[in-house]
């Protein structure tokens, strides 16, 4: 479904990408790990158009979209929930979600937003509650979940995540992740990005291991959970005092 | 003072008011798009009434006023084209220096078409001697077209804003750029939107102000020196602030030749202005908070 070949990308002077490979396939949860500053935002901000590579070919459905503008790339069914949430504050949560369907006025599909605002509303009964509100009165999660509900307005076919996690309760960084992997039984591909490497490995299917902008390991999540490398950098395992014991 | 002589002067206020109002409304509209004060704002008026006046011999009155709303808003369309949609995030000191430029550019090319003469509008109803009277308030029917073209208009940008896709694409930009963009918004041509709005709305008011205040090729500066003490004074951005903030302006104007030559109405805004900036920069409405938040 998404293909990135030696991708490389950066802001000014600055290479943030280095020849970075990935691909993701119809169905699956595929997520980037890695500490801060290893490029994962820049990588999801490149793939999601608000940022031109500089070389390197992106395909999504077989169309190369590198270098095209981030509000065509959500016509073509890729869609980001960014990171830090973004939502439009000033606005209600309603139009928020009617924004993000502006996908589908534009392709004249206005009995299908009706029907889908009511199935986001069934998936997050939250939101309906606070329909009329102003999305910058909702709590952190609340406003993660409605960025997550924006996106999924679009009907995209791949929905990119950006730091779900962040921020956010324990408890809702559960039922975030229990609506990441609803989103895959329904059929939808998921690009997650994490920080929270241990929640991230246990909803997806595979797993990137970026540093510094080069991917670094890569393979199925279980691998990736028992590899003493990734143990040690991103679970939190302490592999020394171990040993000691 | 008289009760009636009150009154007189209150709806002397309210006229001039709410044309501040719909400048500092074209202001804000821009402003919220793009995080720049056009300095052009004024020029709009003028535009949209010296084209009307032009075009008045050729047409009945209502064809001409409509005509020249829509060439302005064109020419709205064009400036932004050309000059702001190609920079590349830009500096806002840059974008302001473009914006006072095209007013100058605006005024000399205006200064060569019309030349130096004050023109105006034939009244829409009755002429300069009729008035309607309330009880012993004298109204010239013109100040009601004035009030009640304003106030309608103002309520349909609310209902725009509010209700319609187009209009909601717009305050999502203004909200956050970035996101309305992962949403499919296209943020340049909202921008082109926002300049064509406020070149409308400013050449509405031009035209239904121009029988009572006469048009001439450099009346957008005062009207911009105002509106922009507007749009401060009620908080940048934030259109209904403006309206009650262009009422009160409009009114302290038209008592203070109560007590002080009519040469010194135009010093009172440029006080306020200067005073609000020193005082209260986030406006009377804004909060402190929302203050930060801005670029400048």
């Amino acid at each position: 479904m998404l293909r990135l070949r030696n991708v490389e990308a950066g802001y000014g002077r600055l290479k943030v990408l280095h020849k970075v490979s990935i691909h993701v396939d119809p169905g699956e949860i595929v997520t980037i790990i890695g500490a801060n500053g290893a490029g994962k935002t820049t990588l999801l901000k490149t793939i999601a158009g608000l940022l031109k590579p500089r070389s390197g070919e992106i395909l999504f459905k077989k169309q190369p979209i590198a270098g095209c503008p981030a509000e065509r790339i959500v016509f073509s069914g890729c869609a980001l929930v960014p990171e830090g949430r973004q939502v439009f504050s000033t606005m209600t949560v309603r139009e928020n979600l009617l924004l993000g369907a502006y996908v589908r006025y534009k392709r004249r599909q206005k009995s299908l937003v009706d029907r889908e605002l009511e199935r986001i509303y069934e998936t997050f009964p939250r939101l309906k509650e606070r329909e009329g509100q102003l999305a910058g009165t909702l709590s952190g999660g609340e406003q993660q979940m409605l960025a997550i509900a924006r996106a999924l307005m679009s009907g995209p076919e791949l929905i990119m995540m950006d730091e779900p996690s962040m921020g956010l309760a324990p408890l809702v960084v559960k039922e975030i992740f229990k609506i990441i992997s609803q989103l895959r039984d329904e059929g939808k591909t998921v690009l997650l990005v994490e920080q929270n490497a241990k929640a991230a490995l246990s909803v997806a299917d595979r797993g990137y291991v970026l540093e510094t902008g080069r991917i670094v390991l890569q393979g199925p999540s279980e691998d990736l959970l028992e590899n003493r490398d990734v143990q040690r950098a991103y679970l939190g395992r302490d592999l020394d005092s171990e040993i000691r014991l | 003072m008289s009760v009636e002589l009150f009154f007189q002067y209150i709806v002397a206020g309210i006229t001039y008011g709410i044309i501040y109002a719909i400048v500092a409304i074209g202001f804000n509209i821009i402003y919220n798009t793009t995080g720049i004060i056009n300095f052009a704002q004024g020029e709009f008026v003028m535009l949209g009434s010296m084209i009307a006046i032009s075009l008045t011999p050729y047409m009945p009155l209502l064809l001409a006023i409509i005509l020249a709303v829509i060439i302005t808003m064109l020419i709205g369309a064009l400036i932004e084209i050309l000059f702001i949609r190609w920079l590349d995030s830009p500096s806002v000191l840059r974008m302001i220096i473009i914006t006072i430029g095209l007013s100058i550019l605006i005024r000399e090319v205006a200064l060569a078409i019309w030349g130096e003469n004050v023109r105006a509008l034939p009244y829409f109803t009755g002429n300069e001697v009729s008035s309607i009277s309330f009880g012993g308030v004298h109204i010239s029917p013109q100040v009601l077209w004035v009030i009640g073209v304003c106030t309608v208009m103002v309520l349909i940008l609310q209902a725009f804003f509010k209700f319609t896709m187009v209009g909601r694409q717009m305050r999502a930009c203004a909200a956050n750029r970035e996101a309305a963009r992962l949403c499919g918004i296209n943020a340049k041509n909202m921008v082109t939107l926002s300049f064509m709005l406020s070149a409308g709305i400013g050449a509405v008011a031009g035209c239904v102000v121009s029988p009572i205040t006469y048009s001439q090729y450099n009346m957008g500066t005062g009207l911009a020196i105002k509106g922009f003490t507007v749009a401060i004074l009620g908080g940048l951005g934030n259109s209904m602030a403006a309206v009650v903030a262009g009422l009160l302006l409009g009114t302290i104007e038209s008592f203070s030749i109560w007590i002080m030559p009519t040469a010194y109405k135009d010093a009172i805004s440029i006080s306020i202005l200067l005073l609000i900036l020193f005082l209260r920069p986030g406006g009377l409405f804004g909060s402190k908070e929302e203050m930060t938040l801005k670029e400048f």
